[in-house]
């Protein structure tokens, strides 16, 4: 299932990525065949990413193994075809066998893969949420706050969704859950910083 | 050493830079820097480094040279290391790297961390990106915090083991004595990741499945509770308390109800209740109502909830939010082979979303229409779907034009609805349409029998317009090469005819031949086209002409065709009007189209003219062997009748009661047959004499005359078939020796029945007066047995204005011509 395709970077080699994704699914589903069931497998995200207008990558967190050039090409190929769906268009893509799932905020494109069964307008609920979270957090977020705090921006979303799927469905609980590690990072911080910027170690 | 610069810094650094070349520049500086700064082994700003290296590999640029130090800082004490170096290993160091092993004993330790934090960042990277060993390693310490109390740490123990399982299987058993009282919380998001771990394993796992069945009770309370309960500003969105929770639930009900009978009835109600209650103003609302609605369709609901369920997405349907009627387009195509007449009262919504702006919700609305056409609908949708195949993208032509097609065979309320149906996408979607439907609608046209003239009239028209669509040129050439007579004689009912010559008709035909447009399969239809109006035209030197010069075309294909043509001008000229008759109905198997030849026609020589090149002369398989004594006890068998050239041809496989009424279609009805006794056979006209009139020099059968009466002379020619010595091939010549022409003459003959027969198409149907000319005609008989060859023979034909009929048995055959 996983390694199918060895990439070979030095080489050039062109990776395929529907061969691997396609590959992964149906041997999940052989399996689930072989218990005998019909089921829809959920593996639910695939991937979220965040680019700008201008297809500059902002976030890019992934739930599935891959090489760093598919990637790439995923990468590439999904924020192109997203920018070019005009205003009036529905939030909903088919690409390959995932569905994918996008919404401008501003000048930022959040943008989900999901599997085809999936639900997509709880997958744009989900990504309202991960919105609001980022605005609560950083005072009516916008790019810049995102460019210059990315780390932040990843913190929030693993607080939020865990291995594709959400973990807490409260706004609060996620909020004071970052806001208590980041005292942590804090009192862990503060101490010696005063005393080096002072000069005294 | 100066203290490296912060990550802020970097960052406004690198976005000053104005080109390409600039940045790179910059990123390998500091990449530089921070390469040795991990060499000198420096703890205080590893972190510093390690996230401006995540930062610069989020630009695009290399980092794998941070994976070792991602590993330090995980292992090291202090928080902030571990969250960035946590971060670091999710962007770099997934499963297919060598060192992604290394993290298993760091995780270890830090899932039995003091600090719930660090804990939950463990528990997350696991969840994450855990490769199969880890998990495996892994899964214990992953379990036992499934059954905390904390519950921070159990809702991402219960995710993390969702991704456990789904790596490694086997250990789903290991989990499920930790699921006993989950459902049991309170907390919303422990509730949310139970159900989840739930549906995971379910879904796996038949055994579990049934396992957890018992657990309907308790999910259908929390959501009549979610459902019921008042603000709870925690959960809220947009006035419906957690509507991800919801969601789940309603999930988990659908797997779990799904083909049970008492857990669908069991959730029946609070379905009910979700699909009334649930506002529909958002987006959130119309999320949960759409997961409602796809349960009720998969389990065992009753006929209220699912009408209720279709219902929901017809009113999805007119929502003006493009996402929400892509959503029920998606949802109704599962639905409308189950509950179709319940979709069928959407049509005309559906049909509307054909002309949206969206290419989704356009494919979408497309499939569902053709899944909607039935026999009542039909001329109403086709009118959309026509109007759809003009302005839609080239992408759906071919899907739309198939479907099309398919959904006109169906359901066509008339045969000239169904040609003008497939003229209309021929010409608007001519190139599209699939390679295999131009045999299709040859065999199509051929059938609409009434309709020939009008066909090959509008055929006509279109390729005077447009000859750049192939499957329309190749379908318009076999049917002038068909029907070209009907054609030029302007006989069209259905609309006014038109006025072409012969000759501007073979002008378009060769024009095709030499067209830079055509394909060479193209210009083979469209010799043959030619070949074939040398029976049907009267200016049979052009044709000539244009045959024997593709005898040296380049083409291979075109100069077989061409040379074998030119020797059936020479050589077989006695035969060409047989080869090329019409062609009689073909019947529709899967396999054959009219370019198979499932017999060959009865030339001795057969290897000199490849049958396979000529499609015209394709004498359909079922004619010959058909055999159906409908006369009892008698043992003469009706014979099959081929078309006759001016009448159209009789359906393939029906068969002519010779003693009753020749129902010939379109035909004048000749009189009733004299009531002659059938039960026996009797010589209904004495003294046919058997002598032969001519040596034929070259047969080795001597002729035999079978009939002769009232100027009206039958004479038999035998040879017999080299392949296959039980066939006895007879050529009638028919002669008129009285004044007046004798027209509209019908051979007809039948054989006793261990006989079988075959009557191929006459070359004429007037036999000229005054022995100007001769009717020729060629019957096959089958004589397995040996038997002695005995035959009736009918005649029907029209002399001096009234209708004349006989009958006559035929019984001195030559012993050569069946021994």
């Amino acid at each position: 299932m996983r390694g199918q395709e060895s990439l070979d970077v030095a080489k050039g080699r062109r990776v395929h990525v529907t061969g691997f994704l396609t590959s992964a699914f149906t041997a999940i589903r052989h399996e689930a065949y072989a218990h005998g069931i019909q089921c829809n497998i959920n593996l639910k995200m695939q991937f979220m990413l965040l680019f700008s207008r201008q297809g500059k990558l902002r976030l890019q967190k992934w739930y599935v193994p891959l090489s760093d050039t598919q990637k790439k090409k995923i990468s590439r190929e999904v924020i192109q075809m997203v920018l070019a769906r005009k205003p009036k268009m529905c939030s909903f893509l088919e690409w390959r066998d995932l569905k994918i799932v996008y919404k401008r905020y501003a000048s930022l494109y959040f943008c989900c893969a999901v599997e085809d069964q999936e639900n997509e307008l709880i997958t744009l609920e989900i990504i309202h949420r991960y919105v609001e979270l980022l605005d609560k957090y950083f005072g009516s977020v916008c790019e810049l706050d995102i460019i210059f705090n990315f780390e932040k921006a990843y913190y929030i979303l693993d607080e939020f969704i865990l291995g594709g799927e959400a973990q807490e469905t409260s706004k609060k609980n996620v909020l004071k859950a970052i806001e208590q590690a980041d005292m942590m990072q804090e009192e862990a911080e503060a101490p010696r910083s005063v005393l080096e910027e002072i000069g005294l170690t | 050493m100066p203290a490296p610069i912060r990550l802020r810094e970097l960052i406004r650094t690198i976005r000053t830079a104005r080109t390409q070349a600039e940045e790179r520049e910059m990123i390998q500086k500091e990449c530089a820097a921070i390469r040795s700064s991990f060499r000198e082994e420096d703890n205080t700003y590893r972190c510093r480094n390690v996230a401006k290296l995540l930062y610069m590999h989020m630009l695009g640029y290399p980092a794998h040279f941070g994976q070792l130090e991602c590993l330090k800082l995980i292992a090291s004490q202090k928080f902030t290391d571990k969250r960035i170096g946590y971060l670091g290993a999710m962007l770099l160091l997934d499963e297919r790297q060598d060192v992604h092993l290394l993290m298993t004993n760091c995780i270890k330790n830090d899932l039995n961390h003091s600090t719930q934090y660090v804990q939950g960042l463990s528990l997350c990277t696991l969840g994450c990106m855990g490769s199969s060993e880890m998990c495996r390693d892994l899964a214990g310490e992953v379990e036992k915090l499934l059954k905390t109390s904390n519950s921070y740490l159990r809702k991402k123990a219960a995710l993390c083991a969702v991704h456990v399982i789904r790596k490694v299987p086997e250990l789903m058993e290991m989990f499920l004595p930790a699921t006993k009282n989950l459902l049991s919380e309170k907390n919303h998001g422990v509730l949310h990741t139970s159900v989840v771990l739930l549906t995971e394993m379910c879904e796996r796992s038949p055994d579990m499945l049934s396992h957890f069945r018992k657990l309907v009770p308790q999910l259908v309370r929390i959501l009549k509770n979610l459902i019921m309960s008042g603000y709870s500003p925690e959960h809220d969105v947009s006035g419906i308390s957690d509507p991800f929770l919801q969601v789940r639930i309603l999930r988990l009900l659908r797997i779990l109800g799904k083909g049970d009978d008492d857990s669908s009835e069991a959730m029946n109600d609070i379905l009910a209740q979700v699909a009334t209650n649930t506002e529909t103003s958002k987006n959130v609302g119309n999320a949960i109502l759409y997961e409602t609605v796809l349960t009720i369709m998969d389990i065992k609901s009753e006929s209220g909830l699912r009408v209720l369920a279709i219902n929901i997405l017809g009113r999805f349907l007119l929502n003006n939010d493009k996402n929400i009627r892509y959503v029920a387009l998606t949802s109704l195509l599962k639905t409308v082979q189950t509950d179709h007449n319940a979709v069928q009262r959407h049509r005309s919504t559906i049909v509307d979303c054909l002309k949206d702006l969206d290419v989704s919700i356009k494919r979408r609305a497309m499939e569902l229409s053709f899944a909607l056409v039935n026999g009542n609908n039909i001329r109403g949708m086709m009118k959309e779907l026509l109007y759809f195949l003009d302005s839609c993208d080239p992408d759906f032509k071919a899907d739309c034009a198939s479907g099309i097609f398919l959904a006109a065979e169906k359901y066509a309320p008339s045969k000239r609805w169904h040609i003008d149906t497939i003229m209309r996408v021929l010409t608007t979607a001519g190139s599209y349409v699939r390679d295999d439907s131009v045999p299709n609608l040859i065999q199509l046209i051929t059938n609409s029998v009434e309709m020939h003239a009008y066909t090959v009239q509008r055929l006509y028209k279109a390729l005077l317009d447009d000859i750049s669509q192939q499957p329309l040129v190749q379908v318009a050439s076999w049917c002038i090469g068909e029907y070209g007579d009907l054609l030029v004689s302007g006989q069209c009912e259905e609309e006014e005819p038109i006025q072409v010559s012969e000759d501007e008709v073979l002008d378009v035909l060769e024009g095709l031949l030499v067209s830079n447009l055509s394909t060479p399969v193209t210009r083979a239809y469209s010799l043959t086209a030619i070949m074939k109006l040398s029976t049907r035209f009267s200016s049979v030197n052009r044709i000539k002409k244009v045959v024997s010069i593709y005898g040296s075309s380049i083409d291979v294909e075109l100069q077989q065709r061409a040379v074998e043509y030119n020797a059936l001008f020479k050589k077989y000229d006695h035969m060409r009007p047989a080869l090329l008759e019409r062609m009689p109905i073909m019947e529709k198997t899967a396999s054959n189209g009219p370019t198979d030849i499932v017999q060959t026609n009865g030339e001795t020589d057969s290897t000199i003219l490849d049958t396979k090149h000529l499609p015209n002369i394709t004498q359909p398989a079922s004619q010959a062997n058909d055999l159906l004594d409908l006369l009892g006890g008698n043992d003469v068998v009706p014979v099959i009748q081929t078309t006759v050239p001016t009448k159209p041809a009789s359906a393939g496989g029906e068969l002519l009661d010779l003693l009753g009424d020749l129902s010939l279609t379109g035909g004048p009805t000749p009189t009733p047959a004299p009531s002659v006794p059938m039960s026996q056979p009797s010589f209904l006209l004495d003294g046919l004499t058997s002598q032969p009139l001519f040596n034929d020099i070259a047969a080795v059968i001597p002729p035999m005359t079978a009939y002769n009466k009232n100027g009206l002379k039958i004479e038999f020619t035998f040879e017999r078939s080299n392949p296959n010595p039980n066939i006895a091939v007879i050529t009638i010549h028919a002669t008129n020796s009285s004044e007046a022409d004798m027209t509209e003459f019908v051979f007809q003959a039948a054989v006793p029945k261990t006989f079988q027969l075959q009557l191929l198409s006459p070359s004429s149907n007037v036999v000229p007066a005054l022995n100007q000319g001769s009717v020729t005609q060629v019957i096959r008989v089958l004589n397995p047995q040996k038997q002695q060859l005995r035959m009736r023979i009918k005649l029907t034909y029209t002399h001096k204005g009234s209708p004349v009929q006989d009958l006559a048995e035929v019984n001195n055959f030559p012993p050569q011509s069946w021994q």
